[in-house]
């Protein structure tokens, strides 16, 4: 049953792929459709992995755009000044973010709440204002000529690995241990588990993927502004955003959120100045009728789906 | 009598401000005893047991058990010295299973790595199973066989108290620390735990201390009494010797000396 699920998830999978390689050759997807898929498969890894800190492990962090920010300038930096092949510059990214999530995260998840979050919100600000100053990649110029690598392939690819290795670790031991420091610290500690070691772990394992989310977003968007909509607080509330109206602790659900808020803005587009209020009035209706997000908690899957029907089919049998 | 005493307490105190809430308390504990800590209500029992396990700091005084020093020790290291408790106010992950629960507790016994649980190994699989397995054991020592797949917080008030006890025991401890587990229970039920209590003690051969208010309770199972009033020890014995000591009987109905 498990290897006919994983069978069948392996065809789909690359079924969308071939579709819109298809789609794109006969000219149906435009490049414009294409670029905007891109940008879900980026903004998929960024919601994923942040769930990762906040919905599984209860760590409150609004600093995940100074991980992307970290990843996307030290990538760009490899590429032009170092001309290091494009996966090696995604890797490399990932990696200086992961330790910056450690260099952060050791002193700050002594931290709860509140607290947690300004100090992360800090934090993705200090790297903001570092990337600002620092003329080796532009400064408050921005860094430009950045080469186009991202294709749809590699992000998608990259998401799929992202969402694979997340939810690998979250149904681990390892994530247990990060489950049970969000449900009670407490109880944790009286287990056996090392709180502020799996802390810092899922921290660093998000900043790692936000790194690489950073490199996918640089060399597709081939610029680099130091805005706080692109690398600083804007972006990390937006990334944010996208996990709670998905559900904190669901994957599929930070999925559906990061596709469906990444296609709603274009789709506004033609409704100019409107755009602004029908996009925040989408929120507050989830919100109203959704409060612990379109799938909090649980994840979506054709599994789930039969038993779920089952279950109905069996009550109604009863009744 | 000393060198056979795995948990000996000596000179614990616990000083929060200008509160002693635990003075100069010693006592031992031998292999497989089921012990009490009783007294009335803010005693300092819960203190005792939160200095044991490492969750409010001890002022001054020693806490050994076996040949390791637990003092001022983290918790989650107390816990892989074998010492397992559970709370007077069920701390259980309400929004998880109850075999979640219990598998979270197997923790420190994991062997896979890292990478093995994020690839999904054969190794992780094999040890899943196994962790999969011994939950279901320990769920059906407590009475819960069916109840796995619930979420924990949806059990009735009994039944939580029972998965704590389970959780606990995932821990495979050697010293079991149970904080008033007959709380809020009817009599049935009280009588259904005592008999749990016992079996975990024969079965799994290990020590318990037990925090209690249920005297009918403490009477019929410990086999050794320690007696708390106002962070003092007051009393040491078997129930017997307890019942008769006239500084116990005036620590709970008042009077001096009378």
């Amino acid at each position: 049953m498990k290897r006919l699920n994983s069978l069948i998830s392996c065809t789909a999978l690359l079924l969308v792929y071939l579709v819109v390689k298809l789609l794109e050759s006969r000219g149906i997807l435009l490049p414009y459709h294409v670029q905007i898929l891109s940008l879900c498969c980026i903004n998929i890894i960024l919601v994923v992995s942040l769930n990762l800190i906040n919905g599984f492990t209860g760590q409150f962090s609004i600093g995940h755009a100074g991980f992307f920010a970290i990843g996307a300038y030290a990538s760009a930096y490899l590429t032009v000044h170092l001309q290091l092949p494009f996966v090696l510059a995604i890797i490399c990214g990932g990696i200086l973010a992961g330790l910056a999530g450690l260099a952060v995260g050791l002193p700050a998840l002594r931290l709860r709440g509140d607290y947690l979050a300004i100090a992360t919100l800090g934090f993705g600000e200090i790297i903001r204002v570092i990337i600002l100053n620092t003329d080796a990649v532009g400064g408050a110029r921005g860094f430009s000529g950045i080469p186009k690598y991202t294709t749809f392939g590699l992000a998608y690819l990259t998401a799929i690995i992202t969402v694979v290795v997340i939810r690998n670790f979250v149904t681990s031991d390892f994530g247990r241990a990060c489950l049970a420091v969000r449900e009670d610290e407490i109880a944790a500690e009286s287990l056996g588990v090392n709180s502020t070691y799996f802390k810092v772990l899922a921290f660093a394992i998000g900043a790692f993927f936000a790194g690489a989310a950073g490199a996918l977003f640089s060399h597709y968007l081939q610029y680099m502004a130091p805005t706080p909509s692109q690398i600083g607080f804007v972006k990390s509330i937006d990334i944010l955003i996208m996990v709670v109206l998905g559900g904190l602790g669901s994957i599929t659900g930070s999925i559906f959120a990061a596709v469906f808020l990444t296609i709603i803005p274009e789709l506004l587009r033609g409704f100019a100045e409107y755009r602004m209020i029908i996009y925040p009035i989408l929120l507050i209706v989830v919100m109203i009728y959704r409060p612990a997000g379109l799938l909090s908690g649980q994840e979506f899957s054709l599994s789930n789906l039969a038993k779920h029907f089952k279950g109905a089919k069996a009550h109604g049998n009863h009744s | 009598m000393a060198t056979t005493a795995e948990l000996m307490v000596s000179n614990l105190s616990v000083q929060f401000g200008g509160l002693k809430a635990v003075d100069q308390v010693c006592f031992s504990l031998k292999p497989k005893t089921l012990g009490g800590l009783i007294g009335p209500n803010g005693a300092g029992k819960t203190t005792v047991f939160n200095a044991l396990t490492g969750m409010c700091p001890v002022t001054s005084g020693q806490i050994r058990f076996k040949d390791k020093q637990l003092t001022n020790e983290p918790p989650h290291v107390i816990a892989r010295y074998g010492v397992a408790r559970t709370f007077q106010n069920i701390r259980l992950f309400r929004n998880l299973s109850v075999l979640d629960n219990l598998r979270i507790a197997y923790h420190q016994n994991r062997k896979y790595s890292l990478l093995c649980g994020i690839f999904h190994s054969p190794r992780y699989k094999r040890e899943e199973a196994q962790i999969t397995a011994k939950a279901e054991e320990m769920l059906d020592l407590v009475g819960l066989a069916d109840k796995g797949e619930h979420l924990a917080g949806s059990l009735p008030y009994g039944e939580q108290r029972r998965v704590e006890i389970a959780r606990a025991l995932m821990l495979s401890p050697r010293l079991l620390l149970l904080d008033e587990p007959a709380a809020g229970m009817n009599p049935q039920e009280t009588q259904t735990l005592l008999e749990l209590i016992r079996r975990v003690r024969d079965e799994l051969e290990i020590t318990v201390l037990l925090i209690e208010h249920d005297m009918k309770l403490v009477m019929n199972l410990c086999e050794e009494l320690f007696v708390l009033d106002y962070g003092h020890l007051i009393a040491t014995g078997d129930p017997k010797s307890i019942q008769r000591n006239q500084r116990v009987v005036e620590a709970y109905l008042g009077g001096n000396g009378a």
